[in-house]
């Protein structure tokens, strides 16, 4: 199975970096945007009985690892 | 006082951190590598500056992860002295031993400057010898500084004393809140900072500012 993880900020920790890239798409001449948020993406491949177990160890490793849950929520997808 | 220094790859500030800390305290120091598991007897573990892991994933992520955590942890929690200072205190709110996080600078830029520091609390092994209200001038290297904490935590650690160290005279050079520059655990016993006072105690820094940092802790 594949799991697939977006780690974002979560709502009200500033981003400077989503506010440098609004900047920047401005600057390319986009318009009737706003709010840009950056974060990371990760996949991994993992084995496991079911999508549930799987979904269960890789929340573990978002708590213990991938996100920083002081200022980023997660989202978990798996996929066979 | 026996000190051990903890040395991960990629950090870069060690050598200065071990002169500071044998100089003014006049005991050696003790090396101790990330894959270790345990200490040697030791009262104080500091954690110095630099990149540890190339700040991959996040600043101070992997090193938080790395086995010598769990002797740090366990010495912590009796009582044992811990400072980490830059990419030490990364490490150490990547652990979860101080609150909050330290984000990307606020204006996207690394910053290595010297800034003004107040002293919020002079209780710690690391401010004995100072007065709070004190300021003194301290380096900071630094791309990830911001320091952030949700408002119900930062309203305790104000509360409590747990702030060490404010960015003082409208020198706060990363955005963090209420220009926290360094804190300590609820204990006291653990401390980290961004700023490097081991960068100011000698006449040839042009300044010896922090010295009584390095003072306090061998009182």
């Amino acid at each position: 199975m594949k799991a697939m993880i977006k780690v974002t900020l979560k709502n009200g920790v500033l981003d400077p970096q989503g506010k440098a890239i609004m900047g920047s798409l401005g600057s390319l001449g986009f318009e009737g945007y706003g709010n840009v948020r950056q974060g990371k993406y990760f996949e991994l491949d993992i084995e496991a009985a079911s999508k549930a177990e799987a979904q269960a160890r890789v929340k573990d490793m978002c708590e213990k690892l991938l996100a920083n849950t002081v200022i980023e929520n997660y989202d978990i997808e798996i996929a066979d | 006082m026996k000190t051990s220094i903890i040395q991960f790859p990629g950090l870069n500030r060690e050598s200065d951190m071990i002169m500071a800390l044998e100089n003014v305290t006049g005991a050696k120091t003790h090396t101790v590598w990330h894959t270790e598991t345990s200490l040697p007897d030791t009262d104080l573990v500091v954690i110095p500056g630099g990149f540890s892991y190339g700040d991959y994933l996040r600043c101070g992520a992997i090193a938080a992860r790395s086995p010598i955590m769990k002797a740090i942890i366990d010495h912590a929690n009796k009582g044992g002295k811990v400072l980490g200072v830059c990419n030490g205190f990364q490490i150490l709110v990547e652990t979860g031993m101080l609150r909050g996080a330290l984000m990307r600078n606020a204006n996207l830029k690394f910053v290595c400057k010297q800034v003004r520091l107040s002293v919020e609390n002079d209780s710690t092994f690391f401010t004995s010898k100072m007065t709070k209200g004190d300021e003194i001038t301290c380096p900071v290297a630094h791309h990830d500084g911001n320091y952030f904490v949700d408002p119900e935590t930062l309203k305790r650690l104000e509360g409590d004393g747990q702030i060490v160290f404010r960015y003082a005279d409208g020198t706060n050079p990363n955005g963090s809140l209420n220009d926290i520059a360094g804190i300590c655990n609820a204990k006291g016993n653990v401390i980290g900072m961004m700023p490097h006072p081991e960068n100011m105690i000698e006449p040839l820094h042009g300044k010896t500012d922090c010295r009584p940092l390095f003072e306090s802790i061998a009182a």
